[in-house]
């Protein structure tokens, strides 16, 4: 570049000239650009998205966030056609701002409801509640019960899983690698439904935090730092001393990926319960453990040359499942949409990281192709997963 | 200056009225002092639902008590009220507002009335904290209630003060130029041009009027409505009069029925300052029903009885009852003797209507 050291201009300082530039640029824009355009033309636009619903004995407590670019002052309240007394959201709500809002309104058990908030513009901002339940009480007992729903459908599914570690140590290689087709198959689902279902939630809040944006970028923030994680592993080979680590390695991957998705998984289930959306029961118990048990299968899949203790198999489900526990309780206690969104995102980041790494162990050799047989795994993995799935519609 | 309002299931992009003049009034505000916790309505809810008012509540005296909430019926926020300084008007004194013009006797002998009315575009606060841009007639919803006798020559001076075109259309009889309708006559009457309409009082009964512009749903919705009395010759027996002009704001322009229903221009306004009237006298109520947007409204009065006469043009009534129907332009003139001291409660019998606003109590006393 022929750059003569002596007489160069500092880097940081070059740096600064830039930034200052910047801001004079951007306070010029400011002052002078802003001036240069007329304003919105038309009426405001009032949003509010209902983030929360608290239902008591004969009370309906809202928690609305405005997600829109004006201030919104609620000035009254109707429910199914009726004028409701009010507290609370007394002042205008700002940009982002929240306000709760307690109605008193004599509600019915599973009876539907149309809550309309009336601006001070006369608009109308409706929020739907299909199917009125009491809200549980926050209480040590409920998240008791939330703890014992995410080990249902957590922990003990995958520890049933991973009980099929000495069948598969029986069968060959050959086997082995049509059961991580499976196992791939699974998790290619699992990728596609916690899509789904992220840009569902997150988009259902009105998108005031980026929407369907938040699920790719946790699902980007979890991909790129579990890489990070599993070169750390595989540069210090922590997980297992010495050349035979790469099984280790990668069920400790996958733990943590099934796990990172339980946790959103558990979200789910957590905040649907705690709106009364989601009837628990057998059925949904007993749904959850067959969908969750092949997870169980994947984590031991590469385990199968091994001779893990019992106690690291069980810390390994134990990564796999507890999420669930934590996501079951988070997703009751705080109702957040595009939180659950951002959640389920970092499950799909961290399943595609997982899946990056199962894949070339699929073939026989670097380079060769598929066996047949591998591919058949993938398709009954992803049936497996399709018909388990249905199990547990909530 | 219109707005729309798409709701979707739980995402919202919703356009309130209010560039340029339809801006929110700086000094609307909402008067929310006294409120009983909800904790406390609950709990009085609960223990006994018939204690549906008065001290029990907790909101003060009888007379002024805050009413309802929970199973204790529709309310709007607890203590907040409407500006009626602000608005220009009150619904207390529309009741007994009779505007009589101003009178001359022609050389004929016949008695020559005449009204000067002007319409204006107004922010009204039609419910606490909820700005309206309304259209009006003498900048008050309903407009004024203009009343003349049988046979006297009517003069209404109408000048269009607003932005928009308008014109009033009279229930009665007259000639097809005094209409007050597009096309016919003089027609719209543009901002800023000023029209008499003059005709004979015909028939004797309770009559409305109000804008008859394209698109008129609108510029009836708007506001742009009032009672037209002409009193028959021979008279009617002395009463305490009452005007009460049912109607509703569709706040969202949806044209998909209406968010706030009520009786002289602010809903529920009745419920925390009753109408008052004496035991056993004669009460008279002008009833008239411009409601937009639903196809239907009604009138019902509890435990008491009255004497109904449709439109007001049969000295003889048609009915003994409490609760009447009526479609827009409806009218009539009911005529009751309160024999009880007490609350009584009037709304319309379409109970989603009195939900939404369109109720009230008389307050009879000795």
């Amino acid at each position: 570049m022929g750059v003569r050291p002596g007489h160069r201009v500092p880097t940081w300082c070059l740096g600064l000239v830039a930034v200052l530039l910047l801001g004079t640029a951007l306070a010029a824009l400011g002052v002078l650009g802003g001036q240069s355009l007329p304003e919105r033309t038309g009426p405001p636009i009032e949003q509010l998205a209902v983030e929360g619903t608290v239902l008591t004995p004969g009370v309906i407590e809202l928690t609305v966030r405005n997600t829109g670019p004006d201030p919104v002052q609620v000035a009254q309240v109707f429910v199914n056609d009726v004028y409701v007394d009010v507290v609370g959201a007394g002042e205008p709500i700002g940009g982002l701002g929240t306000a709760t809002l307690r109605l008193a309104y004599p509600w019915q058990d599973g009876q539907p409801y149309l809550v309309s908030m009336l601006t001070s513009s006369g608009a109308v901002i409706e929020d739907e509640i299909p199917a009125a339940v009491a809200t549980p009480r926050a209480g040590p007992g409920f998240f008791g019960l939330m703890a014992l729903l995410g080990a249902y459908v957590g922990i003990i599914p995958v520890l049933l899983g991973m009980m099929f570690l000495p069948v598969l140590r029986r069968a060959g290689r050959g086997l082995v690698r049509v059961l991580l087709g499976v196992t791939v198959g699974l998790l290619a689902f699992l990728v596609v439904d916690g899509t789904a279902e992220g840009v569902e939630l997150a988009e259902s809040a009105g998108g005031a935090f980026g929407g369907a944006t938040l699920v790719a970028l946790g699902a980007a923030l979890a991909f790129l730092v579990l890489t990070g994680f599993d070169r750390w592993l595989r540069d210090g080979q922590h997980a297992d001393g010495g050349g035979s680590a790469g099984g280790f390695r990668l069920a400790l991957m996958i733990a943590v990926g099934i796990g990172l998705h339980n946790l959103g998984e558990g979200l789910a289930i957590g905040s649907a319960y705690a709106v009364g959306e989601l009837a628990l029961g057998t059925a949904l118990v007993v749904g959850f453990a067959l969908h969750n048990t092949t997870e169980g299968v994947a984590v031991v899949a590469p385990l199968t040359d091994k001779r893990p203790s019992l106690l690291r198999l069980l810390a390994l489900g134990l990564i796999a499942g507890a999420p669930a526990i934590l996501g079951a309780v988070l997703g009751a206690a705080v109702n957040n949409t595009e939180l659950s969104g951002f959640l389920l995102g970092i499950g799909v980041g961290a399943i595609v990281q997982v899946i990056t790494q199962i894949v070339p162990v699929l073939r026989e050799r670097a380079g060769s192709r598929l066996a047949p047989t591998t591919i058949g795994g993938l398709l009954a993995g992803v049936l497996i997963m399709y018909l388990t799935g249905l199990l547990v519609a909530a | 200056m219109a707005a729309a309002s798409r709701p979707s299931r739980r995402r919202f992009l919703i356009g309130g009225a209010g560039a340029g003049a339809g801006a929110v009034a700086g000094s609307v505000g909402l008067a929310l002092g006294q409120r009983a916790p909800l904790e406390a309505q609950g709990a009085i809810a609960r223990a006994d639902v018939a204690s549906s008012q008065g001290a029990g509540t907790g909101h003060g005296g009888v007379t002024d008590a805050t009413h309802g909430g929970g199973v204790s019926g529709p309310t709007f926020r607890q203590g907040s009220t409407v500006d009626h300084a602000a608005n220009g008007f009150d619904p207390s004194a529309l009741l007994r507002d009779f505007d009589y013009g101003t009178t001359s006797v022609l050389p004929d002998g016949r008695v020559l009335r005449e009204w000067d009315i002007f319409a204006s575009d107004e922010d009204i606060e039609v419910a606490p904290g909820v700005v309206f841009p309304a259209w009006t007639f003498n900048s008050r919803i309903p407009g004024p209630t203009l009343r003349c006798q049988e046979g006297d020559l009517l003069r209404v001076n109408f000048t269009n003060g607003s932005a928009h075109p308008h014109t009033m259309h009279f229930h009665g009889i007259h000639p097809a130029g005094m209409d007050g309708v597009p096309d016919v006559g003089a027609g719209v009457i543009e901002p800023g041009r000023t029209l008499t309409y003059e005709f004979d009082a015909a028939p004797f009964g309770v009559h409305l009027y109000h804008c008859h512009v394209s698109p008129l749903a609108e510029h009836i919705a708007r506001g742009m409505y009032g009672t037209f009395i002409i009193d028959p010759l021979r008279g009617r027996p002395p009463a305490d009069e009452l005007i009460m002009v049912m109607h509703g704001y569709n706040t969202t322009f949806d044209a998909d029925g209406n968010q706030l229903y009520a009786v002289n221009g602010i809903p529920f306004h009745y419920m925390h300052e009753p109408v008052r009237v004496q035991r056993n006298e004669l009460v008279r109520i002008y009833l008239v029903n411009v409601l937009e947007y639903d196809p239907i409204n009604s009138f019902h009065l509890h435990a008491n009885f009255f004497d109904y006469y449709p439109t007001g043009t049969r000295l003889d009534p048609s009915e003994f009852t409490d609760t009447i129907m009526l479609g827009q332009g409806q009218r009539g003139i009911c005529e009751v003797r309160f024999p009880h001291t007490g609350k009584f409660m009037f709304h319309a019998h379409k109970t989603e209507f009195a939900d939404l606003g369109w109720m009230g109590f008389f307050e009879v006393a000795d």
